[in-house]
């Protein structure tokens, strides 16, 4: 799962379509590569910036080389997934005022922020079941907001909707087959059913009752577990700790470190800030459709107003 | 328990079992077949109890003898109704499903299907064909015809009628339905009578053969009349039946099943699963469109004769055979359609030999049937399935 990290060299200029040899090795970029501003993690050298580029896709390299990492130093790809001043309206109701906001490769972003400030609204327009009126969605560089949701899923940008949305009357095995719905790797498919099950036992001992008799616990993981059959390059979850018992909750944030950690990019959004901020990387507090911080997660745990308003200190 | 050896589990996950797979094609059919025996035997015991009481007051004919002789020929044409019922409902309860919308140009669907069966076999005559034809491949290309043709006319009225209004009003897309179930029988008239097939089309078929003899059933005497079942019902039935299979086998076996469901339950959350919701729709009404045709066509053939209107009583009579069953639940649809068939059957047959003709059977049956299914419905609103079992598309 998720993609091989490629440390690369090259120089300024590249595009789509360019190639070259590094190392003895040859390779073609398939995606464009862009420059980063000094603010992107990695180091200064020599002037340029060095860091990472993220993703099989973005350099691919001839099949008769060995793919091991080869050197780059001044290149990155740009963020896996990235939204641009982003405007989204319910008929006039003006959600979200301009929303930027980037998750890496690898990365658990946290998107927090009270009831109402638009976080599912961001989550929506992302998986295309709104579209922006302004502002651009995009992923590994290319644009998707002007896609269908399932040309969007298809990229592998799945999410995990608010409030669960099990398909009631579809068992637990038939939910998670339809999030398998895109793929026809039979054998991979089992793989992962059983990847699910690993991360989620429960769902095993309930494979062939209906999604909608599972209690709430269960039925987070089924979503979750739903998701991850489409083998989802960026993970959206929404709210997956709502209304669940304090116990649950840490197991669900603990799987979702997990997922994390077995190579799978993930945007949480959460009310609960104490526990998505502990898990994620980096995250962005948002209120009444407008980021107003957005840091590391150690820096916004240490943060006055993230305390006061969303942690409950001081 | 949790999974415990990679291999092994593998078959456990993907294999649904063989008994799994039987109940969800035919578990639907039992529950169908239940019914039909349910109708047949309550009626049938409704009938005969009321002959007894009314023996002594007649004096004309033996009452009893006269219930017992035409009941299963009372009972084949309910199961014929029935299906008829059945399979038109189907394309209204798919489409309820994943829209909550009433298509009402459904019956015409049916009609065109009949009339494209009319067409088929007026070319076959015309070309001599007709007699030479085996009747077995008759009827299935004339099927396959009529469920090809309305099945394509069903998806080309959501995408140009329809879905244009998705976001509109309710009531809005209900209009336009009206509006194309007008323009469809008008265009049709058009169409038959500037072909030469005329206003009333008939429907010619190749010889489909003698009445199947079931049974020999003794009467008074020992004397037996025989219990036959015509060729064009028992096609009608064993085709109706077939397709019902098929249907039960697409939607909760295959893949594009599961989508359709998925897409019935929760629009929004089926697109966020890679669903394409559009097309899922698009596919719910070729199904629903085709199950109507290959209906209309069975029909056409029984009836012999057609017009551009016989899809208007049908079909409300199949929408509310799906109401009956639970409006978006494919089990209860077929189900409803059973119960309406039979209720019309036997009153249409029994209200004159009761009456000794005053009220003649076929004008009535309506009055009664619909008496009936209104109190059904409010006894039980969300329909005889409705929300109770699951089977929801
Ligand atoms: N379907 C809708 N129609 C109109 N307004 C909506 C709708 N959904 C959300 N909103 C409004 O958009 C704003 C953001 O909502 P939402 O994204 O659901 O917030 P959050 O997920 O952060 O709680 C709120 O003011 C809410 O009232
Ligand atoms: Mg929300």
């Amino acid at each position: 799962m998720g993609w091989n990290r490629w440390e690369v060299d090259g120089e300024c200029g590249k595009v789509k379509g360019d190639r070259g040899r590094v190392e003895g090795r040859r390779w073609r970029l398939v995606a464009p590569v862009c420059r980063r501003d000094a603010r992107a993690p990695g180091e200064q050298k020599g002037g340029l910036v060095a860091g990472k580029l993220w993703g099989l896709k973005a350099l691919r390299i001839s099949r008769r080389s060995n793919p091991s990492p080869i050197v780059l130093s001044s290149w990155f790809s740009m963020p896996l997934l990235e939204l641009k001043n982003v405007h989204t309206y319910y008929g006039s109701i003006h959600a979200l005022k301009g929303i930027s906001l980037s998750v890496e490769e690898g990365e658990i972003v946290t998107l927090i922020g009270s009831n109402g400030a638009g976080k599912s609204t961001t989550l929506r327009t992302i998986s295309g079941l709104l579209k922006p009126r302004q502002g651009e969605v995009l992923f590994r560089g290319e644009r998707i907001d002007h896609l269908p949701p399932h040309k969007i899923v298809e990229m592998g940008v799945i999410q995990s909707p608010e409030g669960r949305r099990i398909f009631p009357r579809l068992t637990v095995r038939e939910n998670l087959e339809v999030g398998a719905f895109l793929r026809n790797d039979k054998a991979e498919i089992a793989r992962d059913m059983e990847r699910v099950f690993h991360l989620f036992p429960r769902l095993y001992e309930r494979l062939n009752q209906r999604g909608g008799t599972l209690s709430g616990g269960e039925q987070q993981m089924l979503a979750i577990g739903r998701a991850l059959m489409g083998r989802p390059r960026v993970l959206l979850l929404d709210e997956p700790s709502m209304g669940l018992a304090p116990v649950l909750v840490e197991q669900i944030f603990s799987i979702i470190g997990d997922i994390n950690a077995q190579g799978t990019t993930i945007l949480l959004v959460e009310q609960n800030a104490l526990m998505a901020l502990a898990i994620a990387h980096r995250g962005y507090v948002l209120q009444t459709g407008e980021i107003v911080l957005a840091d590391t997660a150690n820096a916004l745990r240490e943060n006055k107003l993230v305390q006061h308003a969303y942690l409950g200190i001081g | 328990m949790a999974v415990e050896a990679t291999t092994g589990s593998d078959l456990v996950i993907t294999r649904r079992s063989f008994r799994s797979f039987m109940s969800e094609v035919f578990g639907p059919l039992l529950q169908v077949f239940l019914f039909v025996i349910g109708s047949a035997v309550v009626l049938g015991g409704i009938v005969l109890l009321l002959a007894l009481a009314l023996r002594g007051a007649r004096t004309d004919i033996d009452l009893l003898q006269g219930t017992i002789t035409i009941l299963p020929q009372v009972i084949i044409d309910g199961l014929v109704r029935g299906f008829l019922y059945a399979t038109i409902a189907l394309g209204y309860t798919m489409v309820y499903g994943v829209l909550e919308f009433i298509n009402f140009a459904h019956g015409e669907i049916f009609m065109v299907g009949a009339f494209v069966g009319a067409f088929f076999s007026a070319a076959l005559a015309s070309s001599g064909m007709l007699t030479t034809l085996s009747p077995i491949l008759f009827v299935i290309a004339a099927v396959f015809l009529g469920m090809a043709v309305s099945g394509l006319l069903a998806m080309s009225i959501e995408r140009v009628a329809y879905r244009p209004l998705r976001g509109a009003p309710r009531l809005v897309p209900l209009i336009s339905a009206i509006g194309v179930s007008l323009v469809l029988q008008d265009v049709m008239r058009m169409i038959a009578v500037n072909t030469g097939l005329g206003f009333n089309a008939q429907f010619r078929t190749p010889d489909l053969g003698q009445p199947l003899v079931l049974a020999q059933m003794p009467i008074a005497d020992d004397r037996t009349i025989p219990v036959s079942i015509d060729s064009r019902s028992l096609i009608f039935i064993v085709v109706a039946i077939i397709m019902l299979i098929g249907l039960n086998y697409l939607v909760n076996i295959t893949k594009l099943g599961k989508a359709i469901r998925a897409v019935a339950q929760d629009r929004p959350a089926a697109s966020l699963m890679g669903i394409d919701v559009n097309r899922v729709i698009a596919v719910t009404f070729l199904i629903g469109g085709a199950l109507g045709g290959a209906a209309g066509i069975l029909f056409g053939m029984r009836v012999g004769s057609i017009n551009p209107y016989v899809g208007f009583l049908p079909g409300l009579k199949a929408f509310t055979a799906a109401v009956l069953g639970g409006i978006g639940n494919i089990t209860g649809a077929m189900v409803g359609g059973i119960v309406l068939g039979f209720l019309e059957a036997f009153v249409a047959s029994y209200l004159s030999l009761f009456t000794r003709g005053q009220f003649s059977g076929a004008s009535y049956a309506d009055i009664v049937a619909f008496s009936i299914l209104i109190l059904i419905l409010i006894f039980r609103p969300s329909g005889l399935l409705g929300e109770v079992v699951t089977q929801k598309v």
